[in-house]
């Protein structure tokens, strides 16, 4: 060892030895962006930029430089070994008297900048570096010999009497010489660099910082949002339950007494309790017949609702297509021809078989036809047909091509010639209680309930159910129910 | 605040509040400008954009008391747009006193309230109770057209429990004041809660006069 303030082994070029303080990168403590602190000058500071620029004081001044953190360690050293000392370390006197000088001089770590001597006369600056009113760390520049100088110190001349005194005196005459006022120039220019070092690099560390702190505070907002959003949510779908429930309920307990009201008005009708004239038959015709409106809205709000809640059981069993659409025209030519409409049917041949629920079938055809007759004018055309077609996968996931892969199914449609619906209004037409036009309801009757209870019974045939329609052209209702899975 | 026994050292963090464009970086660059390097640090701006601060301004300022104790001051300010809250509650952690700085203009009475609703919210949002928390106001640019009269904001100062100061801090004037005053509310509730003078020695009004000395007789004249 040399000095010290030498860790390398001598003969290694100056700078690209090991770092004693190698190791200490991974226990460098947080920064604290509360405080906009550093704990030292390694945390921010990259030491190949330090070792460059200390490099570069040394090309440009001649002058060994070495910077230590706050800890003690070793973060830049670019040195030349002077003469002299190479000269010392020749005996072991010489060795030990240098060795002991440098290394009172490696320790000091003074509050204030200050100069001190080495065994060969030779000055040290040692300069604390501070940064935010907070000791980070030193820098050592030397040795040099102050110009002011002339004398070889005694102490040098008198390390070994085995050192010839006038080779000391040309060794160290090789040592830099500097001004004293030139030497504290040069040495605050050196604190300005490494302290713009520091600012630079502590001011980046605590942007990046900020940006990481910021993106997570972004994101603990946006987590607690969602966390909000979602328990409305889920207190809209426990409300939305509840009121199928009462909707349910309530249906249930304003059939029991509509249906003596039926029945009443049913039995006075049909003469029991006595003839009736012609007005007190017009006014039970009339309790009837609202009584019986009244029922079937009852009837159709309750299966809304038990379809909301998925407890409406669906029969599978294999359906006779051709035959229901037949069931279907016929049960609507009455109606139709009263009000002039002509009734088609076109059933294709070799259609897929399906399974579905008669009933729910029937129902949702008929709600459908209903409303082709209700709102197709004198003499228009209402056509039911059959056909075969594919229904589409909905789902995009892994593996749609084959699990989601379009199956065989039977298409019904229902098209009329009527006054059809502007196209804006169609994705609304099955949400329960619209009518595209309010005030239809009161022309044309109907409960407005018709075609949301058709959605939800096709849905209970994993079907699906499209319109299409132009004003003043007609629409056409698509039911597709697929053949079974396997 | 952060003590550290060991290199006896005391870390305050102030921090300057308001609506956007009232001041804030303003008054750090006026008390930079007007303390002595040896007290004041390099002010540091960290990410601005067409002069508008996106994160914070940084001036640390130093006072060396006489006990042998290193007191540390961090000046910090938040951006005052309103987007920027996240930061402003960010920067606002571990505050030990706040300056809010308003804009006298009367066009910005509804933004000075909005603003100071909000750093109430953010104090409340880092644990820091506004009923305790140090506080002091500054109306800034006294030298505009349409501000409030002083008359006014004597009247208003009268009903608040906050120290109220009128400044032009473009030119400095009651910048040093404002921050003394902020320096003044901030070491009495930390002494209340630290008991600094009798863990350090320090007592509260010598070391108060101490900054007041060196702020007043090291600071250059304000203009």
């Amino acid at each position: 060892m040399s000095s010290v303030l030498d860790p390398e082994p001598p003969g290694q070029p100056p700078g690209d030895g090991p770092q004693s303080g190698e190791g200490s990168r991974a226990e460098v403590p947080a920064l604290d962006i509360s405080m906009g602190d550093i704990a030292g000058l390694e945390q921010v500071v990259d030491r190949e930029a330090l070792k460059d620029v200390c490099r570069s004081f040394f090309e440009l001044f001649g002058l060994s430089v070495r910077v230590f953190a706050g800890s003690g360690s070793l973060l830049a050293d670019i040195h030349e070994e002077p003469e002299v000392h190479k000269l010392l370390r020749t005996t072991a006197k010489g060795r030990a008297a240098l060795g002991k000088s440098v290394e009172s001089i490696a320790r000091r770590d003074p509050a204030e900048p200050e100069s001190v001597e080495e065994l060969t006369g030779a000055v040290y600056d040692i300069v604390p570096l501070s940064y935010q009113g907070r000791r980070v760390g030193r820098f050592v520049v030397g040795p040099y010999l102050r110009a002011e100088t002339k004398e070889v110190p005694r102490s040098l001349l008198t390390v070994d009497p085995a050192l010839a005194a006038e080779d000391l005196r040309q060794a160290l005459a090789q040592m830099p010489r500097v001004r004293a006022a030139t030497a504290s120039r040069i040495v605050a220019h050196l604190q300005g660099v490494i302290d713009l070092l520091l600012f630079s690099s502590h001011r980046a560390h605590l942007t990046s910082e900020m940006h990481l702190a910021s993106v997570r505070e972004g994101y603990r907002e946006l987590a607690e949002k969602t966390a909000k959003l979602q328990a409305a949510y889920d207190r809209l779908r426990e409300l939305d339950k509840l009121k199928s429930n009462f909707l349910a309920t309530v249906s249930h307990e304003l059939r029991t007494p509509l249906t003596s009201i039926i029945g009443y008005s049913e039995m006075l009708e049909s003469g029991i309790a006595g003839d009736l004239n012609e007005e007190q038959k017009e006014f039970v015709d009339t309790i009837h017949g609202k009584g019986e409106q009244l029922l079937q809205l009852i009837t159709a709000l309750l299966d809304l609702s038990k379809l909301e809640q998925g407890v409406m059981k669906i029969d599978a069993v294999e359906v006779d297509v051709p035959a229901l659409v037949e069931d279907i025209a016929k049960t609507f030519t009455p109606a139709a021809h009263k009000k002039k409409i002509h009734v088609a049917t076109e059933v294709g041949e070799g259609l897929p078989t399906i399974l579905g629920d008669p009933l729910r079938l029937k129902q949702i055809l008929s709600n459908l036809a209903e409303n082709a007759v209700k709102f197709t004018p004198e003499g228009g055309t209402v056509t039911f047909g059959a056909h075969e077609t594919e229904l589409e996968g909905e789902g995009d996931g892994f593996g749609a091509v084959f699990l989601d892969a379009p199956r065989r199914a039977v298409a019904f449609t229902i098209k009329d010639t009527g006054i059809g619906m502007p196209t804006e209004e169609l994705p609304k037409i099955f949400d329960a209680f619209y009518q595209v036009d309010g005030s239809s309801t009161r022309e044309h009757g109907g409960t407005g309930l018709g075609l949301s209870i058709v959605k939800r019974l096709v849905d209970a045939h994993e079907g699906r159910v499209e319109v299409s329609s132009a004003i003043g052209q007609g629409t056409t209702f698509t039911v597709v129910i697929p053949e079974p899975e396997d | 605040m952060q003590i550290d026994f060991k290199s006896r050292e005391l870390t305050v963090k102030l921090v300057y509040y308001g609506p956007a464009l009232s001041g804030k970086t303003t008054n750090l660059q006026a008390i930079h400008r007007l303390v002595t390097n040896e007290t004041a640090g390099r002010l540091m701006t960290l990410e601005t954009r067409d002069d508008r601060t996106l994160f914070f301004d940084l001036l640390p300022l130093t006072f060396s008391s006489g006990s042998g104790i290193q007191v540390r001051f961090k000046l910090f300010t938040v951006p005052g747009q309103v987007i920027h809250n996240a930061t402003r509650r960010l920067v606002l952690q571990g505050a030990d006193g706040t300056a809010f700085i308003a804009d006298s203009q009367i066009s910005e009475t509804k933004a000075n309230r909005q603003a100071f609703l909000n750093m109430q919210e953010n104090l409340k949002e880092n644990n820091l109770d506004p009923a305790t928390h140090p506080v002091v106001i500054q109306f800034n640019k006294r030298d505009l057209p349409n501000v409030r009269s002083d008359e006014e904001i004597a009247k208003m100062a009268k009903r608040g429990r906050e120290p109220v100061f009128s400044a032009v801090a473009i030119r400095g004037v009651g910048v040093i004041e404002t921050f003394l005053g902020l320096t003044d509310v901030t070491w009495r509730r930390l002494e209340e809660k630290h008991s600094l003078k009798e863990k350090f020695g320090l007592d509260p009004d010598e070391f108060l006069d101490d900054v007041r000395v060196r702020l007043g007789l090291d600071g250059k004249a304000a203009e």
